[in-house]
C-alpha cells in the first residue's frame, strides 16, 4: 500500500477511464459484494420484522373460513372490514358483547391523565432539581431515580391495600394514580437531565432582574422545553398504554384497559379461534402507540436512548 | 433600592423577610408531593412487602411474624426452581441474541445505506407495541396447526416441524426468539448512536494503516463503544428479571409450568393461590436480583465519572 489513490472514496459508478486496471476491478467487485451483503442482511431482517405485522393486518381483513382453510400465513383472497367492526363493537368476551371499544376508552381515560400529570410533575421536579438546588436535592433526585428500577411486583400488595382504602379498586382512577406515582421517576429523570444543560447564567440574570420561581419557569424554561416534553409525553403514553400487570391485577371485566382485555379475549380456547376478529382487536390495541411511533419516531428513539444511557 | 427600603413602613419591612422566606420555600413546596410519593413508593412499599414476606399472610395480609419461613418454602419449591432456571437461560440467550442481531443491524445501517430512516423504522417498530400484542401474535405464529409450521408444510415440505410452544422442553426458546425479535431494535439504536460517536479520524487512521473493514470494527470501533455493550446488558437483565407480560400473552407459563418466570410466579402466588406471604418473598427476591445487577453497575458508573473528572 505504498500508493494511496488521490480519490480515497472509490466510486464504482465511474470506472477508471484510462483502461483496465486489475486492482481497481477487484476492488469494484469486492465493493459490489460487500454492498450486496449489507442490503441482503437488512432485507432479510426487514422481512422477519414485517411479516408478523403483515400477517395480522391481512388476517383482520380475511374471512375466518379462508383463514381456517389456508392457515394464518397466506396471501389474502378475501377482503372485508367486518372483523374490525366486530372487534370494535360487538364481539363477545365472557358474556358481554361489546367488543373492545369500552376497553379502548378505558385505556385512553387512564393514559391521557396519567401522562399529563406525570409530565407536569416531572417538568417541575426537573426544573427545581437542576435550577433551584438546595441541600439534599441531589439525594432526593437519587431517591426518585430508584423508582425507575423497582419491579412492579414489590408494590402490588401495598397498592392493593391503598387502593382499597381510597375506594379506587377496579377503577381507572386507581390506575391513573399508580401510573402517576410510578411515572414521576422517569419524567423527573428526563426533564432534570435536559434542564441541567440550560446555562445557569440565564437563570441568574433573570433572578437579578427580579424574576421569581414561576416567572423564570414560564419565560425561560418552558419555551426551551418542547423537545424534552415531547420525548416525555411519548415515553409515558406508550409505556402506560402498553402496561399490563397493574391493569390485570387491579381491574376486571368492563374496567380493564385494552392490554388486559386482549389477553382475556385471546385466552378463550374452547371455541374455534376467530383469528379475523382477534387480529383486528390486536391491531386496535396496537394502533395508538404505533401511530405515535410513526409520527414521532425521532422523539421516541431519543427517549429510548436517553432513558437507557443517563 | 436601599433608599426605597428606608421609606417602607415598619410593618411592610417586617413582612418582607417573611415573604422572601416563603419565596425560597416555593421550590421545596412544589417538590414536596413528589418527594412524598417517591419516598412512599420506594421505601414504604418495599419495607411493607418485606414485612409481609416475613409474616404468615395467606389470603389477606396478616402480621404474625414467621421469620424466613416463606423464603425457605419458596426455595424448596420446584416451580420457583423452574422459574429462576428459566430466568438464567432466558437472560443469557436474550442478551447475547439481541446484542448480536442489534450490532449486526447497526453495523449494516452504518455502511451509508440508502433509506436509513426506513430501515431504522422497520427494526424499531416492535418497541412501540406492547409485549401483550407481540406475545399474542407470536403465539399464533407458533401454533402448529395455523402458524409457521402449517405455512412451511403448505409449501411442500410436509414433514417440517416447528412447534416450540407445544413442547415443555422447547417452549422457553419460543419466548427467547420472540423477545429477541421485539427488542434487538433497541440494542441497534444504542449501538448505532455509539458507532456514530466514534472519532472519524481514528477510523481513517486505521484504514490508512491498511486494516480491513472487519479488523477496523474489531480492533478500533467496537472497543471504543464497549461501555454501550455493558449498558445494554444491564438494561436487558433488568427487563429479563421483570418479564411478565410477554410470557402471560405468549405461553401463559405453560405448557404445564415449563415457562414459569419469577414475575409470573409472584402473580400466581399472590392472586391465584392466596399465598401472599410467599408471593411477597418471591417479589423480594426479584428486587434482590435487580439490586445485584444495578448496584455494582452504578458504583462502576460513579467511579468512572470520578476517574474521568480527575483525568480532565
Amino acid at each position: 500500500m505504498a500508493e494511496i489513490a488521490p480519490d480515497a472514496s472509490f466510486d464504482p459508478a465511474r470506472p477508471n477511464p484510462t483502461g483496465f486496471d486489475p486492482e481497481a476491478a477487484a476492488a469494484t467487485r469486492r465493493h459490489f459484494w460487500s454492498r450486496f451483503l449489507v442490503y441482503a442482511v437488512l432485507t432479510l431482517f426487514a422481512i422477519v420484522y414485517l411479516v408478523p405485522l403483515l400477517v395480522v393486518i391481512f388476517n383482520s381483513l380475511r374471512e375466518q373460513s379462508e383463514i381456517a382453510r389456508n392457515g394464518l400465513i397466506s396471501v389474502p383472497r378475501s377482503f372485508r372490514f367486518d372483523a374490525w367492526a366486530q372487534a370494535w363493537g360487538s364481539y363477545c368476551v365472557s358474556g358481554t358483547c361489546e367488543g373492545m371499544k369500552r376497553n379502548f376508552f378505558n385505556s385512553l381515560a387512564m393514559t391521557i391523565p396519567a401522562t399529563i400529570i406525570s409530565t407536569i410533575l416531572g417538568a417541575m421536579n426537573g426544573y427545581i432539581l437542576s435550577k433551584w438546588r438546595f441541600r439534599g436535592s441531589e439525594l432526593i433526585f437519587n431517591l426518585m431515580l430508584l423508582g425507575v428500577f423497582m419491579p412492579g411486583q414489590i408494590s402490588l400488595m401495598p397498592w392493593a391495600f391503598l387502593l382499597g382504602k381510597l375506594g379506587l379498586t377496579n377503577s381507572t382512577y386507581g390506575l391513573v394514580l399508580i401510573h402517576v406515582v410510578q411515572g414521576i421517576s422517569f419524567t423527573t429523570l428526563f426533564c432534570r437531565n435536559f434542564y441541567v444543560s440550560i446555562p445557569d447564567d440565564l437563570i441568574k440574570a433573570a433572578r437579578i432582574d427580579g424574576a421569581g420561581f414561576w416567572r423564570i419557569f414560564r419565560k425561560i424554561i418552558l419555551p426551551l422545553s418542547p423537545p424534552i416534553l415531547i420525548v416525555t409525553v411519548i415515553w409515558q403514553f406508550t409505556g402506560i398504554w402498553n402496561e399490563y400487570l397493574f391493569g390485570v391485577v387491579f381491574t376486571s371485566g368492563q374496567q380493564q384497559p385494552i392490554t388486559a382485555a386482549l389477553v382475556a379475549l385471546t385466552a378463550g380456547g374452547t371455541t374455534a379461534r376467530a383469528y379475523d376478529v382477534m387480529s383486528a382487536a390486536v391491531l386496535i390495541g396496537a394502533l395508538p402507540p404505533l401511530l405515535i411511533y410513526l409520527f414521532g419516531g425521532k422523539y421516541f428513539v431519543r427517549g429510548l436512548t436517553q432513558g437507557a444511557i443517563k | 433600592m436601599s433608599t426605597h427600603d428606608l421609606i417602607v413602613p415598619a410593618a411592610a419591612a417586617a413582612a418582607r423577610p417573611w415573604r422572601e422566606r416563603l419565596g425560597t420555600m416555593v421550590p421545596i413546596l412544589v417538590l414536596a408531593p413528589s418527594i412524598a410519593a417517591s419516598f412512599i413508593y420506594v421505601f414504604v412499599f418495599t419495607l411493607w412487602t418485606l414485612y409481609i414476606s416475613l409474616s404468615n399472610s395467606s389470603l389477606l395480609p396478616t402480621y404474625g411474624f414467621v421469620g424466613l419461613d416463606n423464603y425457605a418454602s419458596l426455595w424448596a419449591n420446584r416451580r420457583w426452581n423452574i422459574a429462576y432456571t428459566n430466568l438464567f437461560l432466558f437472560s443469557g440467550f436474550y442478551i447475547v441474541g439481541s446484542m448480536a442481531v442489534g450490532l449486526l443491524l447497526a453495523i449494516a445501517i452504518d455502511q451509508r445505506v440508502r433509506g436509513e430512516a426506513a430501515w431504522r423504522t422497520i427494526f424499531l417498530y416492535p418497541l412501540a407495541v406492547s409485549f401483550i400484542v407481540t406475545g399474542t401474535v407470536w403465539s399464533w405464529l407458533y401454533n402448529p396447526v395455523d402458524g409457521i409450521q402449517a405455512f412451511v408444510r403448505g409449501l411442500g415440505w410436509t414433514d417440517f416441524s416447528f412447534a416450540l410452544t407445544a413442547n415443555r422442553n422447547t417452549a422457553i426458546y419460543a419466548v427467547i426468539i420472540t423477545v429477541i425479535w421485539q427488542s434487538s431494535g433497541f440494542a441497534m439504536a444504542l449501538f448505532l448512536a455509539g458507532l456514530r460517536s466514534v472519532d472519524p479520524d481514528l477510523v481513517k487512521a486505521a484504514q490508512i494503516d491498511g486494516a480491513s473493514v472487519f479488523r477496523t470494527y474489531r480492533r478500533v470501533i467496537l472497543p471504543t463503544i464497549a461501555p454501550i455493550f455493558l449498558a445494554v446488558a444491564v438494561i436487558q437483565i433488568q427487563f429479563a428479571i421483570k418479564t411478565f407480560d410477554l410470557v402471560a400473552a405468549l405461553t401463559r407459563g405453560g405448557p404445564g409450568v415449563s415457562t414459569t418466570f419469577p414475575a409470573i410466579y409472584v402473580y400466581d402466588l399472590m392472586f391465584q393461590r392466596g399465598q401472599i406471604g410467599e408471593g411477597a418473598a418471591a417479589a423480594m427476591m426479584m428486587l434482590a436480583a435487580v439490586a445485584v445487577v444495578l448496584v455494582p453497575y452504578s458504583l462502576w458508573i460513579v467511579w468512572r465519572r470520578r476517574a474521568e473528572g480527575r483525568n480532565g
